[in-house]
């Protein structure tokens, strides 16, 4: 159905969306990577000129460098497994004909109504709190020294914290996939004998592999960025135990006020993020296609 | 998928199904019982259950320390707003893409999703100013634009999977009969795509809903939503746990009840009844 | 122009004229949304009633997120505040840089000789007041006076560290989940760090010698940071490393900890029956010395200032004093019990019988009058500042500081290991912003 006139309609209608996201993209972007060669400091504006690749460096230099990356790529597959996985299981359990639907899928659905930096404080000082948490009393309630979280598992921590918001997320687009799904072919999958496990790898699966895609592209561009959980729970720390490199920047931007290594840094981010994305398309990204 | 099940197998289903719903969204749960609870019983060891000091001080008390009204009203404009621009842009956009696909369209999708890489905190100051030097701090269209800009790509994204989903047969059948692009549009497909621009348009408003970092940033008074109220009932000195759940209730519960409405919408998805 | 029309314009001119002055005036006023602020916004009517041309627009945020709006806006010249509050810490720095309105001109009722002279100093540049205070607060040690005596032991009002190293030992009951010593373990500039550099104070540590070359490859800090991971881990809760301010006022409004370290202010929280049930079980002493003639103890106002780029600095100051002044505290006592009043900013408060009588008034003021923010340390330093550094790069520095700190705490790191880590970095640092040459 590609004429040449309908080819032309798209291209218009596409146009307004691209110009206005252009100009989103390259404005701050522009704007960064000129302060990324700045000395800019907010409280110290007196203070200021080129100064070449030095903010770049310290970066490179920091000896944080390094874990927070990889605490970065920790924190997106960690939640990416989680949440794709356990979204899968539960949008197959709650697509079933059981009672009270409705509600049930409210439920599963609820967290992501609620604002990260609430669920990141209620669930670090009502649940892990070492001493007046849920999860302590639990293991007190066996005999056992209550864990502590966020000293010893502070990045194991904010990756339960982050899956438990974005769970509701994948569960509501592979839900939505799996409703495409004829019955028909299940049933006569069913009549011919295939196993419950055959079904889901030779039917399911394909069927919400686009959905999967689509969960793992966006979820992967927020959760790059994610600092709001980590300033909320643990800090960084201990240490730099939990620190990723939005959280480095986060730092840099809003404790100690740099701007020009806040935005190299922001820069770095960028790079990062192509990266992974420019994988993430090669390796997945065909699925888009089906 | 409405299967009929064994009914021995539809007990296991429904309890396993409301055991995991039950898990999943006990945190929330336990938010809305500890915001009735008072401060000393909301962080009692061992946890409080039947025991605990029931009240309704704490929603008493938020309601009388912040203007509730004005912040519901602008996280409502704020959202919905931003999210209704955001659809006059992605669904002509995400419709080109899905119906006339070009070589590059998935590498078009994919750059607008990058526009989304930057951390924020990077361009915070960049951000500001330039909302400075335009007079777009603290105004409720300067958010609605930021974050329908913030949001497009995510739109366009589900968007575009929505519409992939409406096999071609159905256009072209529609074609054949007669039908112009704009009869196309409004008879054909807008019916069978409104599923997916339900749950678009409901997962953006909660995205918008929930944003908190630009939306406390680029405001002070007159545009600040719901994030910014609770920012001012969290982490001040002394017992607020109560009374940060009992905020946390009150910016929920506008969302949840638009939830509660529009979830079978939302769910059905996209059944194409026709051709499957 | 005939003399009808001339009077008419006249007229004209006059009703625009009175029309201005009856015109309301918005003031923006940002706030940390801790209680003595929140309670001030219950009383707005006594200000209306007062000023009714100036309408109050509140906007009320936790700590961090109202630091990081309120430097952006200042910082940018954003102007979208008129009065703001800030801490002592600030103060100095933005009056250096032109950000701040000076406040030498508010009314005589206002009695500028009234308040506190330590927290005058601290925000007093050049002998201009650039902050009114609204409430101060020094650190001490409060503890559960029940659980003292039945380990036998007492708490002198003036300890010294090995006190309190036993004090601690001897009300250990893990068992029974009582925790003998409570200190900040959460790093940050304000959280770890400003009890950590209140403790190196009085051990004879500082942050940087003469010439800004930092210290902590010296002794004393060595000393500081082994009995201070020594003190937390065998006496503290456990996951003291994520602890800050308000982790251990919480544990010990329920009695959790059987002594805690930390701010003056949180005393009116700590004798309040509706919070605490051990509120009539509270003592009190002052911060601890190790015999070098400087105590632990802290000093830091909450405070309100008029940025420069306020547009209405008249009705701004006008707030300003309505909220700081002597009517103000006495409006609190009067509505809410002498208890609530702002503390730490005024000599009258002290002196008022009604207030001296709380339990602790005198410890507080005592506490207050130990700090000296112009002389800090044993040896002598370049800055000024008793829990922190008065230079814009203190935050960033100290905040990273403190993770490293709080690493040696988790256990994650050794003390000495941690300490070389904070000196490398601090020295690279300091190099990077031109204090070492």
């Amino acid at each position: 159905m590609s004429t040449q006139s309908s080819r032309l309609a798209a291209r218009l209608m596409v146009a307004p969306s691209v110009a206005v996201l252009l100009i989103w993209m390259i404005v701050p972007l522009a704007m960064t990577l000129y302060y990324s060669f700045r000395l800019y400091r907010l409280i110290s504006p007196e203070r200021t000129g080129w100064t070449g690749f030095t903010n770049y460096v310290w970066f490179f230099q920091s000896p944080e460098f390094w874990l927070a990356m990889g605490n970065t790529l920790a924190l997106v597959g960690g939640v990416l497994a989680i949440t794709v996985v356990l979204g899968l299981l539960i949008a197959l359990l709650i697509d079933q004909p059981v009672k009270g639907q409705g509600i049930l899928r409210i439920l599963v659905i609820a967290p992501f109504f609620v604002m990260p930096p609430v669920a990141a404080s209620i669930l670090e000082n009502l649940f892990m709190h070492p001493q007046n948490g849920l999860f302590a009393a639990i293991a007190m309630g066996f005999g056992a020294q209550p864990i502590l979280f966020l000293q010893d598992y502070p990045m194991l921590s904010v990756i339960g914290i982050v899956s438990w918001e974005w769970l509701p997320f994948s569960t509501l687009i592979l839900l939505t996939a799996l409703q495409s799904l004829s019955s028909e072919q299940l049933e006569a999958a069913e009549m011919d004998g295939a196993s419950a496990f055959n079904r889901f790898r030779f039917i399911i699966l394909p069927h919400a592999t686009r959905a999967i895609t689509v969960v793992i592209l966006i979820q992967t561009i927020f959760l790059l960025g994610i600092f709001g959980e980590i300033f909320t729970t643990t800090q960084g720390g201990p240490g730099s135990a939990s620190t990723t490199l939005p959280y480095m920047i986060f730092k840099q931007a809003i404790a100690a006020k740099d701007i020009g290594r806040a935005a190299a840094g922001g820069i770095i981010a960028v790079i990062l993020a192509n990266i992974v994305a420019y994988f993430l398309m090669r390796g997945i990204g065909r699925h888009l296609d089906a | 998928m409405a299967r009929s099940l064994s009914p021995r197998r539809k007990l296991i289903t429904t309890l396993s199904a409301w055991t995991v719903a039950l898990i999943i969204f006990f945190p929330v749960l336990w938010m809305i019982l500890t915001s009735f609870k008072t401060e000393p019983s909301a962080v009692a060891m061992p946890p409080q259950f039947l025991s605990a000091d029931w009240t309704l001080e704490n929603y008493v008390e938020v309601w009388a320390r912040s203007d509730y009204p004005r912040f519901f009203w602008n996280s409502v404009v704020i959202s919905v707003g931003s999210t209704l621009l955001g659809l006059a842009f992605a669904i002509p956009a995400a419709w080109a893409m899905a119906f006339v696909p070009g070589k590059k369209t998935k590498d078009l999708l994919m750059w607008m999703l990058s526009t989304k890489m930057m951390p924020a905190v990077a361009v915070m100051i960049p951000l500001y100013l330039l909302f400075l030097k335009l007079g777009l701090i603290d105004t409720k269209i300067g958010l609605v634009m930021a974050l329908m800009l913030m949001n497009l790509p995510i739109i366009i994204w589900m968007l575009y999977t929505y519409f992939k989903e409406i096999p071609g047969e159905i256009l072209e059948a529609a074609r054949m009969d007669g039908a112009g692009l704009w009869n196309e549009i409004i008879h054909v497909l807008t019916p069978m795509a409104l599923p997916g621009i339900a749950s678009t348009m409901l997962l953006n408003i909660i995205l918008a809903w929930n944003e908190a970092f630009w939306t406390i940033v680029l405001t002070t008074t007159k545009a600040a939503p719901l994030s910014a109220f609770i920012a001012s009932f969290s982490a001040p000195q002394g017992l607020f746990y109560a009374k940060l759940s009992a905020a946390s209730a009150m910016a929920i519960l506008p969302i949840l009840i638009l939830g509660w409405f529009s979830q079978k919408q939302l769910v059905r998805g996209l059944t194409f009844g026709a051709v499957k | 122009m005939t003399k009808t029309l001339r009077a008419l314009m006249g007229a004209t001119a006059l009703v625009a004229l009175s029309g201005a002055a009856m015109a309301e005036t918005t003031i923006t006023v940002a706030t940390v949304n801790n209680g003595d602020m929140v309670r001030m916004q219950g009383l707005m009517d006594d200000f209306y009633a007062k000023h009714p041309d100036i309408k109050v627009e509140w906007v009320t945020l936790e700590e961090n997120v109202l630091r990081q709006n309120v430097t952006t806006d200042i910082a940018t010249g954003g102007g979208q505040y008129d009065v703001i509050t800030i801490g002592t810490y600030e103060v100095p720095i933005w009056a250096k840089q032109g950000w701040l309105e000076s406040l030498n001109d508010l009314p005589a009722d206002y009695d500028v000789d009234d308040l506190l002279p330590a927290i005058r100093g601290g925000l007093t540049v050049d002998g201009n007041l650039y902050a009114s205070p609204f409430y101060g607060e020094s650190s001490f040690v409060n503890y559960r006076k029940d659980l003292a005596e039945k380990a036998g032991i007492t708490i002198p009002d003036a300890p010294t560290w090995d006190d309190i190293k036993k004090a601690a030992a001897a009300m250990t009951d893990t068992a029974n989940g009582i925790y003998g010593i409570c200190l900040r373990g959460k790093a940050g500039w304000g959280e770890n760090m400003a009890f950590l550099t209140t403790m190196a104070n009085s051990y004879g540590a500082r942050w940087f010698d003469e010439n800004w070359v930092p210290q902590f490859d010296q002794p004393e800090w060595k000393a500081v940071m082994t009995d201070y991971v020594e003190l937390l881990t065998k006496y503290g809760p456990p996951g003291a490393s994520n602890n800050g301010y308000n982790e251990n006022l919480t544990l010990s409004l329920q009695g959790k900890c059987a002594m805690r370290m930390d701010a003056t202010v949180s005393a009116g929280s700590l004798t309040d029956p509706a919070q605490s049930e051990f509120a009539d079980k509270v003592g009190f002493a002052l911060a601890p010395d190790a015999g070098l003639g400087k105590r632990a103890n802290w000093l830091w106002a909450w405070s309100l200032a008029v940025p420069a780029s306020s547009d209405a600095k008249d009705a701004a100051k006008t707030f300003v004093n309505w909220a700081t002044n002597k009517d103000y505290i006495a409006l609190v006592a009067s509505k809410e019990g002498w208890r609530n009043a702002p503390p730490g900013t005024r000599t009258s408060l002290y002196s008022n019988p009604e207030y001296a009588a709380l339990p602790f008034a005198k410890m507080t003021i005592d506490s207050i009058n130990a700090a000296d923010p112009t002389n800090p340390t044993v040896k002598p330093v370049p800055y000024v500042g008793v829990q922190f550094v008065a230079i814009p790069e203190f935050a960033g520095l100290a905040t990273s500081v403190g993770e490293i700190f709080s690493a040696a705490l988790a256990g994650q790191k050794t003390v000495d290991e941690a300490l070389a880590e904070a000196q490398a970095l601090a020295v690279s640092e300091m190099t990077a912003a031109g204090y070492i040459k």
